[in-house]
């Protein structure tokens, strides 16, 4: 009962100082300080059509370092778990679980559909610095494609190296291109050091397309790790 | 145009809500935990669109990936497993 009433005195107060929050909410009238420094420079300055994606991958670069850290320890923090689960519970003699067959809608659309998808991840990603979109996003179609072949056939078995291949050495480079940017260009992770190029071509943005492919492999490969354990842990 | 886009807003948000209700008392899905897993990933496809009438394609691009798409397939994931569990340990 106390607990209770704790926890409904705990969503009050949450609810009034939001409630509070939007009675003072006023929209702007005009961008802020740093976003009309952005908005202004973010196509002069380094060639990025999309404004958005010339914040995450150049001036807010960092951050973009951090979350795909984040995202890596994720992932291997994923496998650490699952794979020591596989060690200590072994069920040596028992046939491996037979399971219903997917059904052949499931299949034939998945030999259709993921090309396409994988297409379109690849697409997103190296598309980054014209439409919406990026790495992040076309990472996470690559690994839907990736969740669909799971589907269609649950004993499927990727090879762990070549995901992880992929995982290191994406990220390396993406390391080596951001110290590159310190050398050449004005600091970490500057896109300059590559020509800017015309404004809108898919060559074009100085190394931001080349960044956030790289972010793009990286993030797929993570996501594909993480559900490739996931999968191959439920055999047990 | 204006109108129509106000009252489609103000439904999405309708929408977000009721799924969420769903989501997190079960009611309305007879209790089925698998429900309120599709109704939560329901929550994250309402709010993609919404991103997108706010003009953030990028945030509603990875909503509708990760959000609505990977963390549902994921509840599903465990879902299984931990079936498989119990009737593994009764």
């Amino acid at each position: 009962m106390v607990k209770r009433f704790l926890a409904l005195l705990l969503l009050a107060g949450l609810g009034g100082i939001f409630a509070s929050l939007l009675a003072g909410y006023i929209p702007d009238a005009e961008l802020n300080l740093t976003a009309r420094y952005y908005a202004d420079h973010a196509a002069g300055d380094l060639g990025a059509a999309n404004i958005v994606t010339a914040i995450i991958v150049t001036y807010r670069g960092l951050d973009t370092l951090g979350e795909v850290t984040v995202l890596f320890l994720a992932a291997s923090i994923v496998g650490l778990v699952l794979t020591h689960r596989q060690k200590h519970d072994p069920r040596p003699g028992q046939p491996a679980r037979t399971r219903a067959p997917v059904g052949e809608l499931l299949t034939t659309g998945t030999r259709f559909l993921v090309p396409l998808i994988l297409l379109l991840g690849v697409y997103v990603f190296m598309n980054g610095h014209l439409t919406p979109g990026g790495g992040f996003q076309g990472g996470a179609i690559i690994a839907s494609g990736i969740l669909l072949l799971l589907l269609a056939d649950p004993l499927k078995h990727f090879s762990h190296g070549l995901i992880s291949a992929v995982e290191s050495l994406a990220g390396l480079f993406y390391i080596l291109l951001g110290l590159v940017g310190l050398v050449l260009a004005g600091g970490f992770l500057d896109n300059r050091i590559l020509p800017a190029g015309e404004l809108g071509a898919l060559i074009s943005a100085g190394a931001i397309p080349l960044i956030y492919s790289l972010i793009g492999l990286k993030v797929g490969a993570e996501f594909s790790s993480m559900l490739a354990s996931l999968s191959e842990t439920e055999e047990l | 145009m204006n109108i129509l886009m106000t009252a489609m807003t103000g439904l999405l948000c309708l929408a977000m809500l009721g799924s969420a209700w769903v989501a997190v008392t079960g009611k309305g899905s007879g209790q089925r935990v698998s429900i309120a897993i599709l109704a939560s990933g329901l929550v994250s496809l309402f709010a993609s669109v919404l991103f997108l009438i706010l003009a953030a394609p990028d945030v509603a691009m990875t909503e509708a990936a990760i959000g609505s798409g990977l963390t549902t397939f994921l509840f599903f994931f465990v879902l299984s497993r931990v079936r498989a569990g119990r009737q593994d340990g009764s």
